[in-house]
């Protein structure tokens, strides 16, 4: 099979459901001619014009604004958040707005619109522009929150959120729009609420979002080598959550980490080992363990930015100490 | 974004009134005043739970506005929403409905007064949050743009609203790209509890000027100075030319909501009798409606009494009517996607 970049993944996803449906549309800063400053949606302007990829002003609230009312009354916007820091300036109109209009009408009201946005530190852009805020948007009843981990899963979860009836918001992880993997030329989607696991294992369950999932692919590595046999998980969406595969996979491994780079306070990570406490206690052996990234504002200097990330050797570390039976807690 | 040719353009909204679009005008107006009268009374009485806001003293702006728009024209609302609901189409039943939260509510009773959206009639909903809908105006209009669709849409919003920042990255868009918007704000000399001078500066037409925007500042107790201007804009708007902004200066009757009674630490009951005696824009109409020989007296009490009767009747359906089934609490917190949509190949 073909191997493709994740921004060339989302890029044919855009393309190919807007020659889908023509009520799509982009809206965004430096959509068109810039294509983004990851240059995801490069080429796009070329064969849907100026119509359809719609650079707009520096004005978040005013473009996320739009997108509600255009997907309010029959369009389907899809909005790029040119990084994922802005959700704090759009707050309003994604949670207030966008996210109540279903409910507060009684079902009469739809807003089909997609946000896509990033997240992920580690690329020294300091602490406004380096930020994991999915536990933001997935703290509102009302958004759908999808985290692709590669470009095959950013391609069909792509497709899957501009064609459901809700807003959702799609984060994908700035360091990874060069990584390659395999993508069908073939069309498929890739269902919402359905984990992806990437890898059986029996000694202990990791569960990764977005690049997160490669961190726990690499500590499974180095564990097998130790005899220590991880099974990794992708939940792929955190809202709608597949509670029933993390569930199952813990009650065979009966430990579980837990990885996201969101800060660790009141985060993804909390939640869904929170989940698994209450579902899954009498089939584990040590409490769930979160690891997210450290409660600080992320730090521009190298030396400082790397040690907010989880890694694969804290990772295996943990996991090491959890499947020999020492207590541990989160950092 | 390039501009785009309009297609359609409708007929109707230049042709003059006639003795049928008076009367309704009317028959409108008063529908809303005694709207907001019965859901007075119902708030008082502790029949009515949450806050509310009336539009009473305002009726002209909604009306003289929604009159020259079709129910395909889409309007958005503001926490004072009931004077826009009723004038867009709304019927009193599912309004009473809703404001008591019951099952028939146009929002099956989950909105309530500062969230009730009746979208048959192209109203995309009031908004709690002060100029929360400017956004989703003028993205409305931007629908009806790249869609090719004629349909004009109408934002509401009050002097308070004009101190949102999201206001000025709206009209900047639309402006940029000629949308069919018209932003409405219905100046009431009040941004809640404190005098539009004291929290906006300099004038308020000339911001929407700066913009390249055409701004209209016109008395909003009028209602058919009001329809006259409105039917003009939407057509232009329909033409390509818009977007454009209208200032309405009118007054409310009540306080910021029903709670707000004492309320001379910010205007005089003095000021408000003036209003209510001199510039009443029902009172107003009616004498001109006897004056041109359109109505008799008579023929208006009748109206009025039949509109009393309507509300009465609306007001007793609601308060029988059944609420929610408890089911419903986690219903329509996200809207179905028919699955055949997410298979590959469709």
């Amino acid at each position: 099979m073909r191997e493709i970049t994740l921004s060339q993944a989302v890029n044919e996803a855009l393309a190919e459901e807007m020659r889908r449906d023509p009520t799509t549309f982009i809206l965004g800063e430096d959509v068109a001619e810039a294509g983004t400053p990851f240059k995801v949606l490069s080429g796009l302007v070329e064969e849907f014009g100026t119509e359809r990829v719609i650079d707009t002003p520096i004005s978040e609230p005013g473009f996320v604004g739009l997108a509600v009312g255009a997907a309010l009354t029959g369009a389907r916007p899809i909005v790029d958040l040119m990084f994922g820091d802005f959700i704090y300036l759009v707050m309003d109109q994604l949670c207030n707005q966008a996210a109540k209009q279903q409910y507060m009408s009684g079902g009469k009201l739809s807003v089909p619109m997609v946000l896509r946005t990033n997240l992920g530190a580690t690329r020294r852009s300091g602490a406004q522009h380096s930020q994991s805020l999915q536990v933001l948007v997935a703290h509102i009843p009302g958004l759908k929150v999808a985290l692709p981990s590669s470009a095959y899963e950013a391609k069909g979860l792509m497709k899957t959120a501009i064609r459901d009836n809700n807003p959702v918001v799609i984060i994908e992880d700035k360091l990874m729009y060069q990584d390659k993997a395999p993508v069908p030329e073939e069309e498929y989607l890739i269902p919402f609420g359905e984990a992806n696991i990437k890898r059986e294992g029996s000694d202990i369950t990791l569960i990764g979002t977005s690049s997160m999932v490669q961190v726990a692919e690499e500590a499974a590595r180095i564990l097998e080598a130790e005899g220590i046999s991880a099974e990794v998980i992708d939940p792929r969406t955190i809202v709608p959550l597949d509670e029933d595969t993390l569930l199952k996979s813990v009650r065979k491994t009966s430990r579980a980490i837990v990885i996201d780079e969101g800060h660790q306070n009141y985060g993804i990570t909390g939640e869904i080992a929170s989940r698994l406490n209450e579902k899954a206690f009498y089939y584990l052996d040590a409490p769930v363990l979160r690891m997210g990234a450290m409660d600080v504002p992320v730090p521009f200097s190298p030396v400082l930015e790397d040690l907010t990330v989880p890694t694969p050797e804290r990772v295996a570390e943990n996991a090491r100490r959890l499947c020999a039976g020492e207590m541990i807690h989160a950092a | 974004m390039t501009s785009k040719t309009k297609t359609k353009t409708k007929t109707k909204t230049n042709t003059s009134p006639n003795k049928d679009d008076y009367l309704r005008m009317y028959t409108q107006m008063v529908r809303i005043r005694t709207f907001e009268d019965n859901a007075n009374q119902l708030y008082l009485a502790g029949k009515m739970q949450g806050l509310t806001h009336m539009y009473s003293g305002e009726e002209a702006v909604a009306v003289g506005i929604c009159e020259a728009l079709t129910d395909n024209d889409r309007i958005t609302s503001t926490h004072r929403g009931h004077g826009h609901c009723v004038a867009k189409g709304a019927n009193y039943k599912q309004m009473f409905c809703e404001l008591l939260g019951k099952q028939e509510g146009y929002c099956r009773g989950k909105g309530g007064s500062m969230h009730i959206a009746d979208q048959s009639h192209g109203n995309l909903g009031a908004n709690a949050i002060v100029g929360g809908s400017m956004g989703i105006a003028t993205g409305s209009a931007l629908r009806a743009k790249l869609l090719g669709q004629d349909d004009v849409t109408v934002c509401f919003f009050g002097d308070g609203a004009t101190a949102q920042g999201l206001l000025y990255e709206v009209m900047n868009m639309a402006a940029l790209w000629n949308l069919p918007v018209i932003y409405a704000c219905e100046n009431n000399g009040y941004s809640e509890y404190t005098k539009t001078e004291e929290i906006a500066a300099g004038s308020i037409t000339a911001r929407a000027e700066a913009f390249g925007i055409e701004a209209f500042s016109i008395d909003g107790q009028d209602v058919l100075g009001v329809n006259e201007l409105s039917k003009k804009l939407v057509a232009r708007c329909r033409n390509n030319e818009g977007p454009f902004f209208v200032e309405l200066m009118t007054y409310r009757y009540h306080g910021h909501h029903v709670g707000d009674i004492n309320r001379e630490y910010y205007r005089s009951k003095k000021e408000e009798a003036d209003w209510k005696e001199n510039r009443d824009p029902i009172i107003r109409f009616r004498g001109w409606l006897v004056e041109q020989g359109i109505a008799t007296e008579e023929e208006i009490e009748a109206l009025n009494e039949q509109i009393k009767q309507d509300a009465k009747e609306a007001v007793a359906y609601a308060e029988a009517a059944a609420y929610p089934d408890v089911a419903e609490v986690d219903m329509h917190v996200y809207a179905e996607t028919d699955p055949a949509t997410l298979q590959a190949g469709h």
